[in-house]
């Protein structure tokens, strides 16, 4: 199991593009990976999920990526966020 | 006979059918069904089917607007996809036993309440999301086509409109657009300029649905839209749609005439070029180089770096098009507002002011050398120069020309050929730059102000926030005083200057930049004639006795 926060910079928070771009990379893994914010955590892999989880700027969240390729998940999922959010 | 007022964003005046571009879609009907699994089974071609309209929907986009825009299709095929969503639907289908478009609609309903339900502003908006690909799927099942049902060209009406609309309209069917909302900079206004047609935004409520299908006049001098209109509005209006059509092939009288003052003031006239493919436009307009070719194009087009060869076939191209008439390329303006991918630019607080433009040049000098050396490689096929965009340091200019000697270097050690003394000018756009365009000077060979930037950076608005045009004022004293500072700094150093921002095709301005005595003026390409029209008509010695004509100065 890979485990790591992250503080949202973004102005609009997860909106709709980033979403998109979070599930597009997310999907590409075997590895499960779950967002969590709060007491609510979410699947990464699913858009409706990811967009209801309302993430704001100055949000903290924490990503778990967790199977086979675990490793790689959370480097790429580390990336897109730092990248895009 | 109707009349509606707004605010008018393009000329012309336009006559035909309105045709009223609506979201909703028809009342679902609750339909008993036995045999469940057929239904569900309904469900998911029209499923798949609509996946794949939004797939050709985003290779048009990406080819068109690019990817952010494109983007948002995407995010509509991954909702479709979302397990969530397919379970719902297919759950309602089986223990409702349902028609599968009833099942479609109580899902959407429900998901586009679990928005509205977000105390987050932005989120709520996603609603309209779960919407559009709710009556996407309907419109499967009732074989309904998107597309402009129409034979005859019509008069665009819209709450607004988004880029991922536009996409879809076919352009040569659109006489102008009318919309309830939208601000001077949205997508609406910048589709109605490069189209040519008339368009006016902010008319509010008073534009009715109920007005799909019947005759209208838009007049975008006055921003007035006339519904049914009278036979006497009719005839007024016709009489002035020929006279613009007039007034334009007047203008055709103005190519191949010199840009020449009464009094024997010349100045250049050149075109702004956004792509290799608006080449024809400006030798249609008889533009008599380009002031400003924004490279940028290049990369937003492609999913992955241009590569040197590929940039030096577009230069190469626009540079022997031109055939020996000036061709000013702009080094790579990305960040702010053009986002790329692939460039893995963090995400900035402030994009406007961050990592942008010469900026990442100068950082990431791999992907400047490969601009550079194509530029030069395509420098011997006709008259190139080259200009920096985002200047605000000597420092910069320096460093830009230690690349270049590099560049030239490494060109020589494979013996390639290239002009050995391009023109190397800047952008003069943030105020770093125009107060000390003085010391500048010395160091490049022409300014070219870009307006649009430096206007943004001066009177700190930003042009994208509607809520700011009643602020916004593009004759701003301290926008024209700074222009005059740096025609001034330019001229005391022998280089030339020229405007490539919007202020140079403002009619209401050109007087004053030939008193200035301004050398250049790079405007869109259908506006060179119009310009020409306004140099010949000027006489500038006259203007010079008129003390009132002049910026008050900054002494």
């Amino acid at each position: 199991m890979k485990k790591f926060e992250y503080v949202i910079k973004d102005k609009l928070g997860i909106h709709a593009r980033p979403a998109g771009i979070i599930v597009k990379e997310a999907t590409k893994f075997s590895s499960s990976i779950i967002m969590q914010k709060g007491e609510k955590s979410i699947d990464a892999k699913k858009i409706f999920a990811l967009m209801s989880l309302g993430v704001k700027n100055a949000d903290s969240i924490s990503i778990t990526c967790e199977g086979e390729d675990e490793e790689a998940a959370r480097d790429s999922m580390e990336n897109i966020l730092n990248t895009n959010l | 006979m109707e009349i509606l007022k707004g605010k008018s964003v393009f000329n012309g005046v336009a006559i035909g059918k309105i045709l009223f571009l609506k979201k909703e879609t028809g009342k679902i009907k609750r339909v008993k069904v036995e045999n469940t699994t057929a239904e569900a089974d309904r469900f998911e071609l029209a499923r798949q089917k609509a996946i794949e309209q939004l797939g050709e929907l985003y290779e048009k986009a990406l080819a068109e607007v690019g990817e952010t825009s494109a983007m948002i299709f995407q995010v509509h095929q991954m909702m479709l996809e979302d397990q969530d969503y397919i379970d719902s639907i297919k759950n309602i289908i089986q223990t409702q036993k349902v028609n599968a478009e009833y099942a479609v609609g109580v899902t959407g309903d429900n998901f586009t309440k679990m928005f509205l339900n977000m105390d987050d502003d932005y989120m709520k908006e996603r609603a309209a999301d779960v919407k559009d690909i709710t009556e996407r799927i309907i419109r499967v099942f009732n074989n309904e086509d998107n597309k402009i049902e129409t034979d005859e060209p019509v008069i665009i009406a819209a709450e607004d409109l988004a880029p991922s609309e536009t996409i879809q309209l076919d352009k040569s069917k659109i006489l102008s657009f009318i919309t309830r909302k939208g601000s001077i900079n949205s997508h609406t206004v910048i589709l109605a300029r490069s189209m040519n047609i008339p368009a006016i935004i902010c008319i509010g409520d008073e534009l009715k649905e109920e007005y799909d299908g019947k005759s209208a006049i838009i007049d975008g001098f006055t921003g007035t839209i006339y519904i049914d209109p009278d036979a006497k509005v009719k005839e007024e209006m016709l009489n002035k749609k020929k006279q613009e059509e007039e007034r334009k092939a007047l203008l055709l009288d103005f190519k191949g005439k010199e840009n020449i003052t009464k009094d024997g003031q010349k100045i250049n006239i050149y075109a702004n070029i956004g792509n290799s493919s608006d080449i024809g436009e400006v030798l249609k307009n008889d533009a008599g180089g380009i002031g400003l070719f924004r490279s940028e194009f290049l990369y937003l087009e492609k999913n992955t770096f241009p590569t040197e060869e590929e940039q030096f076939n577009v230069y190469k191209y626009v540079a022997e098009s031109m055939a020996g008439k000036k061709v000013i390329i702009r080094t790579m303006d990305i960040g702010a507002d053009k986002q790329i991918d692939y460039f893995n630019l963090p995400k900035e607080e402030n994009p406007a002011m961050g990592y942008r433009a010469i900026r990442i040049c100068l950082t990431q000098k791999d992907i400047f050398k490969t601009q550079l050396s194509a530029i030069y490689r395509a420098s011997s096929y006709g008259n190139i120069s080259i200009m920096f965009p985002m200047i605000i340091s000597v420092e910069e200019v320096k460093e830009i020309k230690d690349i270049i000697k590099e560049v030239k270097k490494e060109l020589n050690e494979i013996g390639i050929k290239y002009n050995q003394d391009i023109e190397l000018g800047i952008m003069i756009e943030t105020p770093a730059a125009v107060m000390i365009s003085d010391l500048l000077a010395k160091e490049v060979d022409f300014f070219s102000i870009g307006t649009n930037d430096l206007t943004q950076y001066t009177i700190a608005i930003d042009r994208q926030n509607s809520k700011l045009d009643k602020f916004y004022d593009p004759h701003h004293l301290a926008i024209l005083r700074m222009i005059q500072m740096v025609t001034e700094n330019a001229h005391k150093n022998g280089i030339w200057v020229g405007i490539c921002g919007e202020l140079a095709s403002d009619i209401t301005l050109t007087e004053m930049f030939l008193k200035m005595g301004i050398d250049e003026l790079s405007v869109a390409s259908n506006l060179v004639l119009e310009l020409r029209r306004k140099v010949r008509e000027t006489d500038v010695e006259i203007l010079k006795s008129l003390a009132s004509q002049s910026v008050p100065s900054y002494l």
